[in-house]
């Protein structure tokens, strides 16, 4: 591909670039990652204890800032005694792609630490019943609540004023009085995701279907159509398409509001899993966790946006994504 | 043009065409419009779209609305469809004020307004189902128009998949299923290349011919307006007011050879004379005065 070829403006792509290029938006921050873990002078500025000479507080293993391990090295010099020995390595907080990708693996197939503790596949699943549950019950009410405002000036004045200002409500501080309503398990944690979407998801909703083109409930109105019949024959087959790609920006949205709502009450899910594997420092643990909630996420997206293809054979701006 | 001084006057009728006129007008009358009025209430004050609007259409006829942009043509039709209110005066189709849109008046827009959810069959069938037809029912009155309109191949097609042309027939024979008593037209070939624009103009007759229907259709192309029309109501803008209702006096059946007729030219004449002799528009005051920026050796003309 020449370069001077990929800023012509919306132009279209062959599949098989669009397939490459996809490939490497995710290979390029892999390689980045890669570069800044393997090799030893690109940034690692902590060095590992391999061996602590006579430095009496050194540890085999320790991680210690590159400071001070060279001022030890000096002293240990000019005293005559042995020197400590060790390695560059990142801080504790970046572990290396190799390592996560274990913790990956491992997270599936070990049994958790503690007694008491979930698998990592127990969390996930909780999660995403959260997730669910919640998004599914905002759904329920802003959808319908949304087509009406779009439709129905008098019902949108009513409405959306009101949820206009409460959208700018953050939705995590309803978490007290979520949990003092609902008590602490999942209740509070799926009225958060509710309070998070469901006011965004009315406004969002109402202005999609304000967008249908005026001219076909005209064209409707005027073969007769009655106006219950012109709700559901023609706002809702016409404006289906546009809600359904809504609801799938929501729902990624819902997951933002996933972590803070599983801290809410007592915590559980992937959050508890990832605050407790931070709380002893298995960072390959939180990453890989981290990146679970990832893959979830646009795997979930990727299937609704095929789905919607077929659904909506007649749409052509659907068929084009 | 000094061609005009050898044309018949556009009054003159033929006794053939005289005959015609006769028997329509002995029909009943479909449309009447009584001191039709419009103001739209804008920012800037109140536009005057329609005013004093006087005329009648009978059962059957072909009547083409042309005049200036902006002269309220396109208000007119929407008022008659009863998607716009009319601030004075009266619309009566067979005698009863109309209050809203409904069935017996169908209209084709501009604008593609197919329903791009539904195959083109089911577009067809839409306004029947919407009057409680059963789909079977429905699904059959819809394969006739289809194939009077010559696109059963595309019946399961979906609008995206069709040409401008093919649109605006589907879009004809939508609204025409539902039986209306009249059929409204606003600009429905504005938006196709002139090829096309032809055919539809024979194929519209054609259906005319054949069916029940009035026709009230909006154009600002004036061969268009003579073509099609027996009568053409002629607007002006500002406010939007009746200027003339003009019989046309070219021969039924119509054919493009007509266009060079003494009667066309004559009518199309009078149009012109109609349309652009009235003050000029504020656009016309700005006259363009061009800079030559190329070699005046290199010229193309
Ligand atoms: N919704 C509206 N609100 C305010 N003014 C309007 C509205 N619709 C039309 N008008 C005004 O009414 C006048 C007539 O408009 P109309 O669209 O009927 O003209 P037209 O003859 O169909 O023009 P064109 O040939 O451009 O389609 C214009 O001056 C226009 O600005
Ligand atoms: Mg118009």
């Amino acid at each position: 591909m020449n370069i001077s070829s990929w800023f012509v403006a919306r132009k279209d792509l062959s599949q098989g670039n669009k397939t490459l290029l996809g490939i490497g938006s995710f290979l390029f921050p892999l390689l980045i990652w890669c570069v800044v873990s393997y090799v030893p002078f690109v940034w690692h500025p902590m060095v590992r204890i391999s061996n602590p000479g006579d430095v009496d507080y050194f540890q085999s293993g320790m991680l210690v800032d590159k400071t001070v391990y060279k001022d030890e090295q000096a002293n240990m010099h000019t005293a005559g005694k042995t020197p400590p020995q060790g390695k560059p390595a990142n801080p504790i907080y970046l572990p290396a792609p190799l390592d996560v990708a274990k913790a990956f693996y491992t997270g599936f197939t070990t049994a958790p630490d503690q007694q008491d503790g979930q698998w990592l596949y127990q969390s996930l699943w909780h999660s995403i019943q959260i997730i669910f549950w919640g998004f599914f019950l905002s759904s329920i009410i802003g959808v319908p609540l949304g087509i009406f405002c779009g439709t129905y000036t008098p019902v949108s004045r009513l409405i959306e004023p009101f949820v206009e200002f409460f959208r700018y409500l953050p939705a995590p501080a309803f978490g007290a009085l979520a949990v003092a309503i609902l008590g602490i398990y999942d209740g509070p944690k799926i009225a958060i995701i509710v309070i998070g979407t469901l006011f965004q998801q009315i406004l969002i909703i109402a202005n999609t279907t304000r967008k249908l083109d005026y001219a076909l409930i005209e064209a409707a109105m005027t073969l007769g159509t009655s106006r219950i019949k012109l709700l559901l024959h023609v706002i809702l087959p016409g404006v289906l398409p546009e809600i359904y790609r809504d609801q799938r920006i929501l729902l990624g949205w819902a997951w933002t509001y996933l972590i803070v709502a599983e801290l809410i009450g007592a915590s559980s899910g992937i959050t508890w899993f990832i605050t407790q594997q931070a709380r002893y420092q298995h960072f390959n643990n939180v990453y890989a966790a981290i990146f679970m909630i990832g893959l979830l996420g646009i795997g979930g997206d990727m299937l609704l946006a095929a789905l919607g293809k077929r659904l909506f054979r007649w749409n052509l701006s659907a068929n084009k994504e | 043009m000094n061609t005009t001084n050898h044309l018949p006057s556009y009054l003159e009728q033929s006794d053939a065409v005289r005959n015609r006129f006769d028997r329509l007008k002995a029909r009943e009358v479909l449309l009447e419009i009584k001191d039709l009025g419009k103001n739209y209430k804008t920012a800037k004050g109140i536009v005057t779209a329609l005013k004093d609007v006087n005329f009648t259409v009978h059962r059957r006829e072909f009547v083409c609305v042309i005049g200036p942009s902006g002269c309220g043509k396109s208000t007119l039709a929407r008022i008659l469809a009863g998607l716009e209110s009319h601030t004075s005066g009266e619309v009566l189709l067979d005698g009863k004020p109309v209050t809203g849109p409904g069935r017996d008046r169908g209209m084709v827009f501009q604008g593609y307004t197919l329903f791009p959810w539904l195959t083109v069959k089911k577009n067809v069938m839409f306004g029947l189902e919407m009057n409680n037809l059963s789909a079977t029912e429905a699904g059959r009155e819809a394969e006739l128009w289809l194939e009077l309109i010559g696109l059963e191949k595309f019946a399961h097609a979906y609008p995206h998949e069709l040409s401008g042309g093919m649109k605006q027939r589907v879009a004809i024979a939508r609204a025409l299923v539902n039986q209306p008593r009249i059929l409204l037209m606003d600009e429905p070939f504005g938006a196709l290349d002139a090829q096309s624009r032809v055919k539809m103009q024979a194929h519209l007759l054609e259906i005319w011919r054949s069916i029940d229907i009035t026709v009230l259709f909006i154009t600002h192309d004036l061969d268009e307006a003579i073509f099609l029309a027996d009568r053409i109501l002629v607007l002006k803008a500002h406010p939007g007011e009746v200027q003339e209702l003009i019989e046309v006096p070219v021969q039924r059946p119509r054919s493009p050879e007509q266009f060079a007729s003494p009667e066309f030219l004559a009518t199309k004449a009078r149009l012109e004379s109609l349309i652009h002799t009235p003050e000029p528009e504020p656009d016309a005051e700005v006259k363009p005065h061009m800079i030559r920026f190329v070699n005046i050796a290199d010229n193309v003309e």
